[in-house]
């Protein structure tokens, strides 16, 4: 087993395990730090692929972003410091069991299908691999990502725009405090 | 990189987007109900991105879906947490059994 797939497999436990601390944990704050560990376990997967900018993007937007925003509104919501309240008799187990057939069916599901690289690459996955270094640069991904031309993708980009826009005039519109009707 | 097949990874996304549906089963507060859907959405994103790696390394169409996700989490968790505050301020609870009633 070579350093990579040794790497590969102690990333995946880590994400895993800290995955599994992150629903388990019964005080929510050290759920929220759990979650951080395992996004950045997965931005380290990203790493591992060799796709630099989506680790970036997965470390900003996610460890940066979003795990602060929950943490925020954590301390804004409730006492970190209680427990949560035990979920209701019976349903750990049988969630547990659905998931775990979920899991199997699923595994199942991904044995018996063969991925195999498509037929674009004409050497195969070893020499597909090699030359892809060049391809997911930042550059690269930029001009393809405003590009107008056949596999552009401005429009999606445009439409994500508008839609962030919306969300952050939502949220503004939701969370605002309406003032008392008497002053 | 090329060492550990295809199958392994997709292995470990299935994992953690079976964890995020354990947390969705069990937890009755709206913040970690929300982390486990963060969960489920990173296991999507490591599935472009190892599909679009191992069976299209010429194309980038994985990365741009990767992206295009992680900007609607972000704009979804912030619409999330805006909506939490909000019922926190009417009912002094966030969890979902705690808030049978709602107007409008």
């Amino acid at each position: 087993m070579s350093a990579s797939a040794v790497i590969f497999y102690m990333l995946a436990f880590f994400i895993l395990a800290t995955g599994l601390l992150a629903v388990t944990s019964r005080k929510i704050f050290r759920s929220a730090i759990w979650l951080l560990f395992s996004l950045t376990g997965i931005a380290g997967l990203y790493f591992w692929l060799q796709m630099e900018f989506i680790a970036a993007v997965q470390i900003v937007v996610y460890v940066g972003g979003i795990v602060v925003l929950i943490i925020f509104s954590i301390f804004l919501t409730q006492q970190s410091g209680k427990d949560l309240p035990a979920p209701a008799r019976g349903r750990p187990v049988v969630s547990a069991l659905l998931v775990c057939a979920g899991f199997v069916l699923t595994r199942l599901l991904l044995g018996h299908y063969a991925f195999r690289p498509s037929g674009h690459s004409v050497a195969g996955a070893g020499a597909g691999a090699g030359n892809m270094g060049a391809n997911a640069s930042v550059g690269n991904i930029g001009a393809q990502l405003l590009s107008t031309s056949e596999h552009g993708y401005v429009l999606p980009f445009e439409v994500i725009s508008i839609l962030l826009l919306a969300a952050m005039i939502g949220c503004i519109a939701i969370s605002i405090k309406i003032k008392p009707e008497d002053k | 990189m090329s060492q550990v097949p295809l199958s392994h990874i997709l292995i470990v996304s299935t994992a953690l987007f079976f964890i995020g549906m354990y947390g969705l089963f069990t937890r009755r507060n709206m913040i970690t109900m929300l982390m486990s859907v963060e969960l489920i959405l990173n296991s999507v994103n490591i599935n472009f991105v190892a599909f679009n790696k191992y069976l299209y390394p010429a194309q980038l169409e994985g990365v741009f879906f990767t992206l295009f996700i992680i900007a609607i989490a972000a704009a979804e968790a912030a619409v999330a947490i805006a909506i939490f505050i909000n019922l926190y301020r009417n009912f002094h609870s966030i969890d979902v059994e705690g808030t049978g009633e709602m107007k409008f």
